[in-house]
């Protein structure tokens, strides 16, 4: 289970929102090339990282927010105010809750 | 076909002869120190990567030729998958690719000469909608036009396929009718993984466990370091020291995107983990392999007399390979749905893998805008069957220098000219 940090809910199971993906400035319709407005639809960073990301609270409160994630420990921080460069860290508010550690463990047939 | 005399030919024969003497079994492929140039570097020893490097000393005489992999062989999915093999697929395109990938997979045991357990059992896709059927019926339409053995059944001839399955109309998701297609399976994916391996090396391939690739050198690139569009490779930087080579192919799946920015490109590709689990095992039952995709769960059964159950990727984007409890819940209540029987079964573990998903759910293989930097990548949750083809059509792609016909539906370039290759509704929840 992943927990994530609705701003209005508070930490929630990652499966009463939706997942929107990558946050990522639309270009301006009126002005984009082709190629910059492919680039926005299908390229992705896939950071084994931090990530910004849009989420949905789906089941709760209805908000779209940003947040920042890292993709391999699962932990979550705000993003950084406009003008700062430095994120906030979210505390004790979100990540994966994990029973045993799967990663070691080798595929069956 | 395996090309030099290194090591013993394996056999019935061969096995008796050894237990007879208490001789050791010799190591089944070289431990070579990491030479300073190759023709080709292959990045990944799993499936993909393997067939490549194979089929390029095999089928086009280029030996000179490096595997790369970070952890062991067969540590991504190639190790992790559920190893089902089947080619129903929905596009004219994918059905002509897997099917190839079929035909390389059953004469494997003698090919290679190591027997990979190909279990053609039977493949059964259930549904539960009026869509499903509709899309189960359509599948079934541009399958038989390409001689795929591929047909839709009744819920009578369902349960005596699996009898098993409640295929009672009372349930919360009535079993509607199936798409059964005779010739999928399963097949043993280490046994696949060793057997490319084994063969490669005694073609002269060179495998590097625990060599991690951590940067790809370019030339001439459009981007401020030289590398991206335009670029030529150069070599490969390693946790183990540097490597010149003009030829880099990227078979990292659940890394794929990582590589990718290594050589300056961004990929049409996010990475979800695929979660998976077994139960302890009990007599034979299940006869197929059983797929829902609106229930998110599809089942088989081991020779051992394991349920082996995989459900869909995790929603969101994460290298995390943690297992949760959300998916366990989720795949017995649904488990049951499908198979009440088994109510009083334990799961023994679970486990996951990286699964690098593109938004049509069909690979992007052959070249890049990066001269010399050829992907074979974007395999999802699907990408086990189609290792023997994909090793043999990028094999071809790289002696060639040319896109073979068979793999130029999946170009990276398919997604600037908006020629989507829609497999999502034979590949989502699939395999
Ligand atoms: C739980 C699960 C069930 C599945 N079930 C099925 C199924 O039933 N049928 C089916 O067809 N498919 C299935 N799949 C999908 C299938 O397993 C994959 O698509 C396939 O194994 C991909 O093979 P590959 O060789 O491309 O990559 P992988 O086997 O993932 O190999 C990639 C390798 O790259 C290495 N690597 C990564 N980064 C680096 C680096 N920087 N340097 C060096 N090496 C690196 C990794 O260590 C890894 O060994 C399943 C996947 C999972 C996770
Ligand atoms: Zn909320």
């Amino acid at each position: 289970m992943l927990l994530v940090p609705c701003p209005n809910c508070g930490p929630r199971n990652s499966a009463d929102l939706t997942y929107r993906g990558e946050a990522s400035a639309r270009p301006n319709p009126a002005t984009t090339t082709p190629k910059e407005w492919r680039d926005y639809l299908y390229s992705e960073d896939n950071p084994a990282g931090w990530l910004k990301e849009t989420w949905y609270c789906s089941s709760g409160c209805r908000r779209f927010f940003a947040v920042e994630r890292h993709t391999v420990t699962s932990e979550f921080r705000e993003p950084p105010l406009p003008g700062s460069k430095t994120p906030k860290p979210l505390g004790d508010v979100g990540g994966r809750a994990v029973v045993g550690d799967a990663s070691e463990l080798e595929g069956e047939q | 076909m395996i090309g030099t005399n290194r090591g013993p030919r394996y056999s019935g024969a061969g096995l008796l002869w050894r237990g007879l003497r208490k001789s050791n079994w010799p190591r089944v492929w070289r431990d070579t120190p990491l030479k300073k140039s190759y023709d080709v570097v292959v990045v990944g020893g799993g499936v993909h990567g393997l067939a490549t490097a194979y089929y390029l000393a095999a089928n086009h005489g280029i030996t000179n030729v490096a595997v790369l992999d970070k952890a062991y062989l067969g540590s991504g999915g190639s190790g992790r998958n559920t190893a089902i093999v089947r080619s129903n697929y929905l596009t004219p395109e994918g059905v002509a690719f897997y099917d190839r990938s079929l035909a390389l997979y059953k004469s494997m045991s003698a090919d290679l000469n190591l027997n990979v357990m190909f279990s053609e059992r039977g493949h059964l896709t259930l549904a539960h909608t009026d869509s499903a059927v509709r899309t189960m019926r359509w599948r079934a339409e541009v399958n038989k036009l390409q001689n795929i053995d591929s047909s839709v059944i009744g819920p009578d001839e369902i349960k005596k396929i699996a009898p098993s399955l409640d295929t009672s109309p009372h349930t919360r998701y009535p079993i509607l009718a199936a798409l059964y297609h005779p010739p999928g399976g399963t097949i043993r994916h280490d046994a696949v993984v060793w057997a490319y391996a084994r063969a490669a090396d005694a073609y002269g391939v060179d495998l590097h466990q625990k060599t991690e690739v951590i940067d790809i050198e370019c030339a001439g690139g459009s981007n401020p370091d030289g590398k991206g569009e335009g670029a030529k490779v150069t070599g490969v930087k390693t946790s183990k020291g540097d490597i010149s080579a003009r030829v880099v192919v990227n078979c990292t799946a659940g890394w794929a995107g990582l590589i990718a920015g290594m050589a300056g490109l961004k990929l049409p590709i996010t990475t979800h983990p695929l979660q998976a689990a077994v139960t302890e095992p009990v007599k034979v039952f299940l006869p197929t392999v059983v797929v829902s995709g609106s229930l998110h769960v599809y089942v088989s059964q081991t020779d051992r007399g394991e349920l082996v159950f995989g459900a869909s990727v995790d929603p969101f984007a994460t290298y995390d390979m943690g297992g949760t409890l959300d998916f366990t819940e989720e795949l017995a209540g649904h488990v049951l749905e499908l198979m009440p029987a088994v109510s009083k079964m334990r799961l023994l573990r679970q486990w996951a893998g990286l699964c690098d998903i593109t938004p049509d759910y069909s690979p992007v293989m052959g070249f890049t805008p990066v001269e010399g930097f050829f992907c074979d990548v974007g395999w999802g949750t699907y990408g086990f069957k189609a290792g023997p083809v994909s090793g043999e059509q990028m094999a071809k792609c790289v002696a060639d220098q040319a896109t073979p016909e068979l793999i130029a539906p999946f170009a990276l370039s398919r997604f600037e000219h908006g020629m989507l290759v829609g497999e999502k509704g034979a590949a989502a929840v699939g395999h």
